[in-house]
């Protein structure tokens, strides 16, 4: 089982649904503005602004960027307590209450894709009653990131237990795959043929972001038609 | 025992600041207290409130406590090192200059070793490192060679400080306990000597590898990552020149300070700087060699990201720090040093402490335009350090003065035996020595041809 990603860009319109329903479902921390502007705003996913060409060939993308999760994690590898490590499913996991705060993973990840609580999280009170129950509130001075909203397989794979049946495709979808209007983010086991992103991970039109560095990301683009 | 401090001594300049101490150490040692005390609440409110009382954010989530824990650990190589290598090579102008080297180690090595932990999240965590460490980190073998270096370097400092120790309990120096239990019954017999001399004998073999290993393995930190402008493979030798580059320097500076302000101008001869700044000379040169290789290759190899940083550093926003760093390490010591008219002690002054700021300025250069520029596009700001971070900067300085204030209060900053020793013996040794290496004459054979 290896959980894999899949995001058609011909599909996406940039809606950015997908970064609010992770912060929604991760209770990820919303900084002030003064912090947001030294560049502390916290995102597991982030809508990253691609300008290619010059004016009047300019031409803009936006990319929906959660956690690659890659095969060769290069933050796994330089973390000095095994607080980062990839699991036998193949998802990058934080583990919270055992990282030291270094911040190494960080400055080794190639795609910038880790927050750091460089104060305690906070929540207005309106949005702290719609915390969602099954994500853990990260301390200060700890790093965080997506998980593949690693709670909802916990969920949905003791509930396929229970009822003593294999997990189900549609069971188990982190929140921006399930919030995107589009159908763009898929999501599934990329080793299960009968899963749409094994299939689709293998469509002439996909691409990995950084592909030559050899982390081997398991999130994969579908790269726009013309 | 009766007091002998008043009996002459022919070392008396060295005791004096220990026997006699002058008023104004106090009053230094009150300024530099209330420093760290002040940096001390600044910590406090940095544990208090998070990592968010700094200047870091993302992508540079590295900042001034990385940058001086590499350049403080730099500075440390200076003299364990430079001790050992002349010790080793029986070098016989060493004699006034291991001490001192020894004692800039010892205290830089406990100031730099902090670092890491005040830039933690979690400082309380720290522990995990032990239970929970993972020895493919290139952190854990960091935590492990700046032990083993710690642990080496103040043993190599205290067991040669022994017999200077034994000197001081015999002159019935006060605190006399301090002495008595500190010189561990040094009678100054021929059997002491021999096991001191093995001891250092061994020590001074052990430290050298040690040394070298700290700064690359503070070089792999970066060089294991594949960020543009870390992961290099020069990295190791780079860094290990430039720490024993700022080291040199720092231990002229020192050399410098003491000269004056103890008057030891009958100990730290004209000779001693003369040979000390070639060698700064020599490391500025090579320190320039490593640099150009390093950014001519990347220049070259022209991947677009690694151009990004390299353009950042060159032309971008770090262009006046690169070049005041190129300057400060490379034309300003090489000019003034090349010219014997101007390698005079000021002249040396001045390119000592143009090196020391050159290298910050060179750990700040490599941590912080990596960092800033990420592959992605990612909307990025510009590291502003704040008062936390430049009180903790100071504070680590001040730490220092003050530790090597109090080690020159109570123990002597030039070896008093080793000197003794020179005197004796060296000029009977080395004759010796030189005529050991001296081709043999032929002897006249009356029959040959």
């Amino acid at each position: 089982m290896k959980w894999g990603m899949v995001i058609d860009l011909q599909k996406c319109t940039g809606c950015g649904e997908c970064v609010a329903a992770c912060k929604r479902e991760n209770n990820v921390a919303i900084v002030e503005p003064k912090e947001s502007a030294m560049g502390r705003t916290m995102l597991w996913m982030d809508m990253l602004t691609i300008y290619e060409g010059e004016y009047p060939r300019l031409r803009v993308r936006q990319i929906p960027r959660p956690c690659m999760h890659c095969d060769h994690p290069p933050c796994a590898k330089v973390c000095p307590v095994r607080a980062t490590y990839i699991n036998e499913e193949g998802i990058v996991a934080q583990i919270y209450p055992q990282c030291i705060g270094c911040r190494y993973c960080m400055a080794a990840c190639p795609y910038t894709v880790k927050s750091f609580n460089w104060y305690k999280p906070e929540w207005s009170p309106g949005i702290r009653n719609t915390a969602n129950p099954d994500v853990s509130v990260r301390p200060v001075g700890v790093v965080e990131k997506c998980t593949f909203c690693v709670h909802r397989r916990q969920k949905a794979k003791e509930q396929a237990k229970s009822e003593a049946r294999e997990l189900r495709e549609d069971e188990y979808q982190p929140a921006c795959a399930e919030g995107c209007p589009t159908g763009a983010i898929v999501f599934g086991d990329l080793e299960n043929s009968r899963h749409r992103v094994n299939h689709l991970a293998h469509s002439p039109r996909a691409t990995r972001l950084l592909e030559d560095l050899g982390t081997e990301p398991k999130v994969v683009y579908l790269k726009e038609g013309d | 025992m009766e007091n002998l401090s008043a009996q002459p001594h022919p070392d008396a300049p060295l005791l004096r600041p220990i026997e006699s101490p002058a008023r104004s150490f106090y009053l230094i040692v009150g300024i530099l207290l209330a420093i760290i005390l002040y940096t001390g609440i600044v910590y406090l409110r940095q544990i208090l409130f998070g990592l968010g009382v700094t200047g870091m954010a993302q992508p540079v989530t590295w900042g001034f406590y990385i940058i001086n824990f590499v350049f403080f650990i730099g500075i440390s190589h200076a003299g364990t090192l430079i001790s050992a290598i002349l010790r080793l090579s029986k070098a016989e102008w060493r004699r006034p200059i291991t001490r001192m080297a020894e004692v800039i180690t010892a205290i830089v090595l406990a100031i730099g070793g902090l670092h890491p932990i005040i830039d933690l999240g979690r400082p309380d965590r720290m522990l995990h490192l032990f239970y929970n460490g993972r020895l493919q980190s290139p952190l854990l073998w960091d935590v492990t060679s700046i032990t083993a270096y710690f642990t080496a370097s103040t043993v190599y400092l205290y067991i040669p400080l022994i017999p200077d120790i034994a000197i001081l309990r015999d002159r019935g120096v006060k605190p006399r306990w301090l002495y008595e239990f500190l010189s561990w019954g040094w009678q100054g017999t021929e059997r002491q000597h021999k096991v001191l001399e093995r001891a250092m004998n061994i020590l001074m073999v052990i430290v050298i590898p040690i040394a070298v290993s700290v700064h690359t393995i503070i070089s792999y930190i970066f060089a294991m990552t594949v960020q543009p402008g870390w992961h290099s493979t020069i990295f190791g030798p780079y860094f290990v020149v430039g720490a024993i580059f700022s080291g040199i320097a720092a231990i002229l500076v020192l050399m410098i300070v003491f000269r004056k302000i103890f008057r030891l101008e009958g100990y730290l001869k004209h000779i001693h700087f003369n040979y000390l700044s070639i060698l700064l000379l020599i490391m500025s040169l090579i320190w320039f060699y490593f640099t150009f290789s390093e950014y001519l290759t990347g220049y070259y190899g022209h991947e677009p990201n690694e151009m990004r940083v390299f353009w950042y550093k060159f032309t971008g926003d770090f262009a006046p720090y690169f070049w005041t760093m190129v300057s400060c390490n490379f034309f300003l010591p090489v000019l003034l040093l090349c010219n014997r008219k101007t390698r005079t002690i000021p002249g040396i002054l001045i390119a000592s402490i143009s090196v020391i700021i050159g290298m910050w300025l060179e750990r700040l250069i490599i941590v912080v335009p990596s960092l800033a520029n990420p592959r992605l596009p990612y909307p990025t700001g510009i590291y502003i350090p704040t008062h936390t971070e430049w009180m903790l900067f100071i504070g680590g300085i001040s730490v220092f003065v003050l530790g090597y204030m109090i080690f020159a209060r109570f123990f002597p900053v030039i070896s008093i035996w080793e000197i003794e020793e020179g005197r004796k013996e060296s000029a009977k040794i080395v004759t010796e020595r030189i005529s050991s290496y001296m081709p043999d004459i032929e002897p006249s054979s009356p029959g040959g041809r």
